[in-house]
């Protein structure tokens, strides 16, 4: 073709004489720096962002469970208060205006009445008691997390008035406070019982993944076993089988464990099938080789490559716990007062006449949904996230 | 097929002995049994009346023996009082509360529970399949999200809640006597027409509650599936060749999809018995429920035994037969000897 390129010919060609530096051709942008160099977690958590559903149920976990943290302190009443003058009072609705002028947020008092027919209390709302409620104020007396004393509120009624915004319960008890009480132990049943399942799923998953063979067959009939029995009679059963004479906190421990004890064979079928085939990576036998014992091996080399999809499976399990645990209380086979959980007040609800006619005792279902959705949500988005290199 | 079958019930025996001894050592836990707290009642009382009686039991039943044997008596494989007959011989026991053989307690209850669970999946199957197709073939629209919303507010529900409230409107819209399966005046009636159609009029209630939290899960994964389906190459294949979307929806991939749908029944039913034990606590149905219940409250550990073992029977034969039908549908199942899971 032409004669420059005729290789008798000496190529003229220019040679920069700067410095060259090799690295500047393939440099990144700072973005692609900062996502190729970026860890596994932080991966995660840019994955978990764009699921929104996700993160907006993330950030109401994180309220219900900060808010366990300070119960006493968000609950207008006491646990244990009792209105003996405001027993089964519907609740009272927030105000912020009254004739016109705007007075913060308020509550009409009751006018009560007895409705002589019927043997029962008539509670109708007089307007002319208005009764702001009051904000950080002294109020009951409660002992935080049953050590420190204190009365300090962050809302609580007006001197002298009520303050029933989800109604009372038979005994004339706040149910609004008491569910805030419920949160705490609620919570923390589906945490306990999943530590219980966790610690169960990865030992027997670990031992059947790892070590195959009899081993294998033995965690894999065990988990068929308690996979085909339904699983709510044989909770009644165990915690039916609890002593009666154990104080309420030890039979708190006891559901806890009793949730977990059944709940870890899902978690143990997701160890085992990851094991599988993790086992056989050339990372895997590389520390074997190098003389690895199998504990190291499970737990710092094949654990961490699977330790997000563990996590996500976990939370999916923690809302079937709740609910176990709300039904069990329901029954009157779980928690016994004076702990107090969602579903211990739900086992006031129990008969027909409260639909009918307290229906506000109802209202401790609402967080047991909302908790239960957002675990859902929150589980399904963790469980995208978890493996970030898709 | 044949060799599969007789595979699949090999397995299935020492499952179901496994879970004779667990039943047996939980109802065993709890300190003491019915007849000696029967006996500290009586003797606060005073009386020693019964006690002859309650001797008499004891021995027949063999309460008096170790566990190991009184386990051995209860499954039947060990002569007790009266040579062989227990579980296997299908003598259930007795009831100490009742005063009565177990299997006349539990009678028509056990069919009961089986008939409520067997229309539960019916109903579960009939919602979630359309809901299931619509929401993949319309992925992230409005309807798509809307129904797994629903589904999803079934499933945090809960059942006993929502069987409650639906009791309260079926009684106050439709008349519906509360509780029960029946309305009174045909219980211990003969069937008739009017009982069959009262027994349809009351059974809705548990099916739906019972099924709501069943529902999104099989919605879920029926979605999934379909979804997985739809991305193959076949799908593009035929749609590029012409054929109309609906029928190349039911003609692929809906039947690939519709496998998970029969080996569900396995992990549907534990839910659904489940379901159906504290929803019939609340509706007071005469299913297995509300007895397991007291059974279990006052010890009376034959009852409750055979009441977990029964509904464990149901579970391991409706997966048993669940089994089955796939290896019918699925030539790999039966082939490949194993099960899917």
């Amino acid at each position: 073709m032409t004669d420059s390129t005729r290789p008798d010919s000496p190529l003229a060609h220019y040679v920069s004489r700067e410095p060259f530096d090799p690295y500047t051709v393939e440099s990144m942008t700072p973005e692609q720096e900062q996502y190729f160099m970026a860890s596994q977690w932080r991966m995660m958590w840019w994955k978990l962002r764009r699921h929104h559903l996700a993160v907006v149920s993330g950030l109401i976990l994180l309220f219900f469970y900060l808010s366990i943290l300070i119960s006493e302190f968000l609950a207008p009443y006491h646990l244990h208060t009792r209105d003996v003058f405001h027993i089964h009072a519907p609740p009272q609705a927030l105000h912020m205006f009254h004739k016109g002028g705007f007075v913060g947020p308020f509550v009409y008092g009751y006018q009560t009445e007895l409705d002589e027919t019927n043997l029962r209390w008539v509670y109708t709302i007089d307007r002319a008691k208005v009764q702001p409620i009051r904000f950080m104020c002294v109020g009951d007396d409660y002992k935080y997390w049953g050590l420190v004393e204190g009365r300090f509120h962050f809302f609580c009624p007006a001197e002298g008035g009520t303050l029933f915004l989800l109604g009372t319960d038979r005994l004339g008890r706040d149910v609004l406070s008491r569910i805030i009480y419920g949160t705490r132990i609620s919570l923390t049943v589906g945490l306990i019982g999943i530590s219980v399942s966790f610690l169960l799923g990865i030992v027997f998953g670990g031992l059947a993944g790892y070590y195959g063979g009899w081993l294998d067959s033995i965690v894999q009939r065990m988990i068929e076993i308690l996979r085909s029995f339904p699983e709510l009679p044989l909770w009644m059963a165990l915690s039916a089988a609890l002593p009666v004479n154990w104080s309420p906190i030890f039979i708190y421990f006891g559901i806890t464990i009793i949730l977990g004890l059944l709940d870890w064979t899902g978690l143990a079928r997701a160890v085992r099938s990851k094991l599988l085939a993790l086992r056989e990576e050339d990372f895997c036998t590389a520390a074997v080789l190098l003389g690895a014992k199998p504990s190291r091996v499970i737990f710092r080399h094949l654990m961490p490559s699977f330790m997000s999809h563990l996590i996500a499976s976990a939370t999916l399990s923690v809302p079937a716990m709740i609910l176990g645990e709300t039904a069990l209380s329901f029954l009157g086979l779980g928690l016994r007062p004076p702990i107090t959980s969602w579903g211990v007040l739900l086992n006031e609800a129990q008969n027909i006449n409260v639909v009918a006619l307290y229906p506000w005792l109802m209202f401790p279902v609402v967080p047991v949904i909302i908790i239960v959705l957002a675990l859902n949500f929150f589980g399904d988005g963790l469980r995208d996230a978890a493996d970030p290199y898709k | 097929m044949l060799t599969y079958t007789i595979h699949r019930i090999m397995i299935m025996i020492p499952t179901l002995f496994a879970i004779s001894v667990l039943v047996f050592v939980i109802i065993q836990l709890p300190p003491g049994d019915f007849l000696t707290n029967q006996i500290a009642e009586l003797q606060s009382q005073g009386e020693s009346v019964a006690m002859e009686k309650i001797e008499f039991l004891r021995e027949q039943y063999g309460l008096d023996k170790p566990m190991i044997e009184q386990y051995a008596i209860w499954a039947g494989i060990w002569p007790g009082e009266n040579g062989f007959s227990g579980l296997l011989q299908g003598d259930l026991g007795y009831s100490f509360e009742f005063n009565l053989p177990v299997g006349d307690v539990v009678g028509d209850r056990v069919w009961l529970t089986f008939l409520v669970s067997f229309t539960t999946i019916i109903f579960t199957w009939l919602v979630s399949f359309p809901i299931g197709v619509y929401s993949a073939t319309h992925q992230y629209s409005w309807g798509d999200h809307t129904l797994t919303f629903i589904g999803f507010l079934g499933l945090a529900t809960p059942n006993f809640l929502l069987a409650l409230v639906l009791l309260y409107l079926a009684n106050v819209y439709f008349g519906t006597s509360i509780g029960g399966l029946m309305d009174p005046e045909y219980l211990d009636q003969p069937w008739t027409w009017g009982k069959f159609v009262s027994v349809l009029e009351h059974l809705w209630i548990p099916v739906v509650v019972i099924g709501t939290s069943g529902t999104a899960g099989m919605i879920r994964r029926l979605r999934a599936n379909l979804l997985d389906e739809l991305q193959k190459q076949y799908v593009v294949t035929g749609r590029a060749k012409g054929l109309p979307p609906f029928r190349l929806l039911m003609k692929y991939p809906l039947r690939m999809a519709l496998n998970p749908f029969i080996a569900d029944i396995g992990s549907l039913l534990p839910q659904i018995i489940s379901g159906a034990a504290i929803v019939s606590v609340v509706l007071s149905l005469p299913t297995t429920g509300p007895m397991l219940l007291s059974a279990l409250q006052s010890q009376d550990q034959y009852l409750a035994g055979s009441f977990l073992m029964m509904l464990a029977m149901l579970t391991v034969i409706g997966m048993f037969l669940s089994d089955l039908a796939l290896a019918v549908l699925d030539p790999r199942i039966r082939l490949g000897g194993g099960t899917l899971r």
